[in-house]
């Protein structure tokens, strides 16, 4: 979508004193699939009674959410997160299967606690957020120029944010090497679960082992 | 397209991730509600970079590490998962009482 448009420039009209993009019936349709769309796969990724399912279901979610990113005008973060998402469903997948004990949901799966109090606080973080979104009078400065987004989040990126983006990169290195250290069956003073055993009653009780 | 439209499906995508954080026992599940809860939160912002910030790339690149605590959150989230299942044989948040060692 980068480059010259003549497409897209014959579509632009003046408003006000800046230039904004007509809406297209079809991007009003595929907004409003996408939108749908990832709402619903959103809300079945906890009501499905397969973990596999579940995170594929999140998948769909996350790729409706990365159409809508595209829509806006941000192809290269809409296609990144769905890119991301892609490899980490597969791997959340993975860790289902090996960890759930109910294993790939063969068996049908209804684990909550305090739904009530769940649905209650979901409904009413939809409620106050849809209601500013609905209320609040945000500033209508649009994107003048959307089909340079990419070259210009380049231009950022190894500019203005290059320190941004290198302490973001640092921090996802010492994540990597933080959950190795954790997940580590063992760590620099023995095995990883020491310590989280009961320690005996007395000196001698352990002597006795 | 409006803003207003995508700031609600970004609401509901959040109050969705809020239901299932609070209200599933298994780890991994629990961790998909965090997801939700960025991915509404990255939705929202890129609605604001591009209809009322003019097209700043410094939205884009909030945005950017916003895509990062995700990925943070993710790795963590399965470490601490593979920690717990080693030393407790626990999948559901239910096995835990207690933190302490």
């Amino acid at each position: 979508m980068g480059g010259a448009d003549p497409a897209g420039a014959a579509e632009r009209v003046h408003r006000g004193g800046g230039v904004a993009v007509t809406e297209s019936l079809l991007v009003d349709a595929l907004f409003w699939l996408f939108a749908v769309g990832s709402v619903l796969t959103g809300y079945r990724v906890f009501r499905t009674d397969s973990m596999v399912r579940a995170a594929f279901y999140l998948l769909a979610s996350f790729a409706g959410v990365g159409g809508i990113l595209v829509l806006l005008g941000a192809e290269f973060l809409g296609m990144v997160l769905i890119l991301m998402m892609a490899g980490e469903m597969l791997v959340m997948a993975i860790v289902m299967v090996m960890y759930m004990m109910n294993p790939a949901g063969l068996n049908p799966m209804w684990m909550v606690h305090q739904h009530r109090v769940a649905v209650a606080a979901g409904v009413g973080a939809f409620l106050v957020l849809a209601g500013l979104a609905l209320v609040a009078d945000f500033p209508d400065r649009p994107n003048p120029r959307p089909e340079m987004a990419t070259e210009q989040l380049g231009i950022e990126l190894l500019g203005d944010s290059m320190l941004v983006f290198q302490t973001a990169g640092v921090a996802l290195l010492a994540t990597m090497i933080g959950a190795v250290a954790i997940a580590s069956r063992r760590g620099r003073y023995g095995e990883a679960d020491e310590g989280s055993q009961e320690p005996p009653l007395a000196p001698e009780s352990d002597a006795r082992r | 397209m409006t803003l207003e439209a995508v700031l609600v499906v970004a609401a509901a995508l959040f109050g969705i991730g809020v239901y299932g954080a609070l209200s599933q026992q298994s780890f991994v599940m629990l961790i998909m509600g965090l997801e939700l809860m960025i991915n509404a939160a990255i939705l929202a912002l890129v609605a604001f970079w591009a209809r009322t910030a003019g097209g700043n790339p410094q939205g884009q690149m909030l945005a950017i590490v916003f895509m990062t605590v995700m990925a943070i959150e993710m790795a963590l989230g399965f470490a601490l998962v593979t920690n717990v299942y080693r030393v407790r044989r626990a999948d559901i948040t239910e096995k835990l009482r207690r933190l302490r060692g």
